[in-house]
């Protein structure tokens, strides 16, 4: 029975089915399904799927975000039980989001929130505007893993060195690392201003997010 | 017969419109700038949280007041680019970062002189009406980036220009260039030379820069022109037609907050629109949804009267290739067709990250093509063939006749050496990229700055020094 629970879990994500997921976890829990099991094997499975459709070009940005709200939905009503059980979803990692100071356009960060969120990042997002001395105050304040910092305008491109500077000086660097992304952002100006990584496109910030802190946890 | 194309019918023009007023109203439009608030709220318009709820009635009298019709001037004062009507005209793509090198066929950052490679080519080409500060310097100081662009631009050229600025200050010191040129404030305000390029943020934003601009801009009586960017499905609704939508609501905005500032200053119905890619989040200049977006945007424009603005001519390839070429060429015509007053974009690669002064001789090509599309089927003399074949009988020897020799001229568009029409001989065919090589270099070999007067020199570094002592950097030691 368990079996196809998870796999009507899978499908809710992969349809993007916000009250689909939460009915299926609430039913997970009057089950007594281990609501970790229900994330790990139900859940969890259809976001994994749908990312590598996604990379796979069969999937596109408008599913992704409704497959990820359909996961926050379902962990929303998970949680609390996991609270009680003092069991808690394995964390990948913790990272601090914000677009560069002056910059306000933020689809790609809060694209790249949603996603990395839905695999199971912690994420703080700061919203758009963000100064280094606030980047370097939370990633501070939360122990983040991650800093990443999204510029569209290639006037405020320059913020993004502001904040790996800050990092540097605060001596949050090396052990915080930097990600850098943004519709002008090449690999040349991630190596100029010496980010720990760029990224094209939310999928590619998660694989790069957790390449980081799979390296982190290894070192 | 000027052939043309609609995409939009009128009810369906009204039915935009009328959204569109009701947008501005309700949600209504942030605004960042609190001159401008205050503007507003001098005029009736209730602002609240910094969100202005503008009535139809103000922003119709502000569409009554705008110019339907004004000119760009050369340095010599000749009127050459006329924003109103169906006229069509072109200008290289705008604000560049990076520039295709065509012997790596890498992108670098661009640097002084592959902007002046740029303006040198643009100068020489017909197809061009207008300048544009084509690529951001990177070898200036950032911080003023913007007039650096447009010295380098007016050294080079005696073109209009289309041109935008980076902060308030830097508008300002951008103005004083600018008069400086033309001899006087009071000159530049009678024969602009320029017009700036002012974005609002979508959806539904003026921040505070870019609506300050458009203040400083509608007082210094020299043109603005409005540049929306809707992403539809991104920044915008999905739709085509909601994305145009809410490119009217921004626009309409715009005018209001430009002719509240000054009634009768030159002010353009402008945009940037583009479908937001679902794969890559990225913006498809090239895609035939952002050709259509932008000929909408205009349609309504026009249907208003206004002058009109797009962006087209560009590609996302990153090579000057196959889809660049097909990409901007399509774009070219309906832009053409649409009758959009300036078309921006020509010699853009990479969703507008690249310039290639390469494309930019390709495009005239495409442009030259798409101007003699409009001009359409024209009729010359008494009859069409009859007096013709009365000449020539059945003999075929139309090549002889005097109209044969008259017309051609007129009747074709002739290209220059980068399309190639020859049959094939001894010599291996030459690709379209290695045929604009050849073109661009021709053309740098011929192409000389204009002279400048030495106290229009001296007028410009002064105040070039100027504003590098009040942006906090170096003096730049300038070459003429």
């Amino acid at each position: 029975m368990s079996q196809q629970l998870f796999q009507d879990m899978r499908q809710s994500i992969i349809d993007g089915a916000p009250e689909r997921a939460a009915s299926l976890a609430q039913a997970a829990l009057t089950d007594g399904v281990d609501p970790l099991d229900a994330i790990n094997q139900g859940f969890a499975a259809g976001i994994t799927f749908a990312g590598d459709q996604f990379g796979k070009g069969e999937m596109f940005l408008p599913d992704l975000l409704a497959c990820a709200e359909a996961m926050q939905s379902a962990v929303k009503i998970l949680e609390p039980e996991m609270l009680k059980r003092g069991s808690q979803r394995e964390t990948l990692g913790k990272i601090v989001l914000g677009t560069a100071k002056g910059d306000i356009h933020d689809i790609g960060k809060n694209l790249i929130a949603t996603i990395l969120s839905a695999h199971g990042f912690q994420v703080f997002d700061l919203g758009t505007s963000v100064t280094p001395e606030r980047f370097v105050a939370k990633a501070r304040e939360v122990d983040a893993d991650l800093v990443g910092i999204s510029a569209l305008l290639t006037t405020t491109m320059a913020g993004q060195k502001a904040v790996i500077e800050a990092l540097d000086q605060s001596g949050l660097r090396p052990r915080v690392k930097a990600i850098i992304g943004g519709a002008a952002v090449t690999a040349k100006w991630a190596a100029e201003i010496r980010a720990d990584g760029h990224a094209r496109n939310a999928i590619d910030a998660l694989d790069l997010a957790r390449r980081l802190v799979a390296k982190a946890g290894a070192a | 017969m000027r052939p043309g194309t609609q995409l939009l019918s009128p009810d369906l023009i009204d039915r935009i419109l009328r959204e569109a007023f009701h947008l501005i109203m309700n949600p209504g439009v942030r605004v960042g700038s609190p001159a401008v608030i205050e503007l507003l709220q001098d005029a009736g318009v209730g602002v609240r949280d910094g969100v202005a709820h503008l009535p139809e009635l103000l922003v119709l009298r502000s569409i009554a007041t705008a110019p339907k019709s004004f000119y760009l001037h050369t340095r010599r004062g000749e009127a050459v680019v006329h924003y109103g009507g169906d006229d069509v005209h072109f200008d290289p793509g705008s604000c560049c970062v990076n520039i295709l090198d065509p012997e790596t066929l890498e992108a670098h950052p661009a640097e002084t002189r592959d902007l002046v490679r740029i303006v040198q080519v643009a100068e020489a080409l017909p197809q061009f009406a207008a300048q544009s500060t084509a690529v951001v310097c990177s070898d200036a100081p950032s911080e003023i980036g913007d007039l650096y662009r447009l010295f380098v631009v007016l050294q080079h050229s005696a073109k209009p220009i289309v041109t935008g600025s980076f902060s308030a200050p830097g508008l300002k010191g951008m103005i004083d260039l600018l008069a400086a040129d033309s001899g006087s404030h009071e000159n530049l305000r009678a024969k602009p030379r320029a017009i700036f390029d002012v974005c609002p943020s979508p959806p539904l934003n003026w921040s505070e820069f870019g609506a300050h601009n458009l203040l400083d801009l509608a007082r210094a009586g020299v043109p603005a022109e409005i540049v929306s960017m809707p992403l539809a499905g991104g920044t915008a609704p999905v739709t085509l037609a909601g994305s145009v939508t809410q490119h009217a609501a921004e626009v309409l905005a715009g005018i209001t907050l430009h002719q509240l500032a000054c009634p009768g200053a030159p002010i353009v119905w402008g945009g940037a629109p583009a479908i937001f890619d679902m794969r890559t989040g990225g913006t498809p200049m090239g895609a035939v949804e952002t050709a259509m977006l932008n000929m909408a945007c205009a349609e309504v424009g026009k249907y208003l009267g206004m002058p009109t603005h797009g962006y087209l001519v560009a590609t996302d390839s990153k090579f000057v290739d196959a889809q660049a070429g097909a990409e901007s060429a399509r774009s070219a015509l309906l832009g053409a067709l649409t009758g959009i007053n300036m078309i921006s974009g020509a010699g853009m690669l990479e969703s507008l990250a690249c310039h290639s002064v390469e494309k930019l001789v390709i495009d005239a090509e495409s442009i030259a093509s798409a101007f003699r599309l409009v001009r359409g089927i024209e009729v010359r003399g008494e009859t069409l063939a009859t007096a013709m074949f009365a000449e020539t009988g059945l003999s075929g020897e139309f090549l002889k006749l005097k109209e044969t020799r008259a017309w051609f001229r007129d009747e074709q568009q002739l290209p220059s050496a980068v399309i190639d029409r020859s049959a094939r001989g001894s010599e291996p065919p030459s690709d379209s990229w290695t045929r604009a090589r050849a073109r661009v270099e021709e053309i740098l070999e011929k192409q000389q700055a204009p002279a400048l007067p030495s106290d229009l020199l001296r007028k410009f570094q002064a105040i070039l020094d100027r504003e590098s002592e009040r942006a906090g950097v170096s003096k730049l030691c300038l070459t003429y």
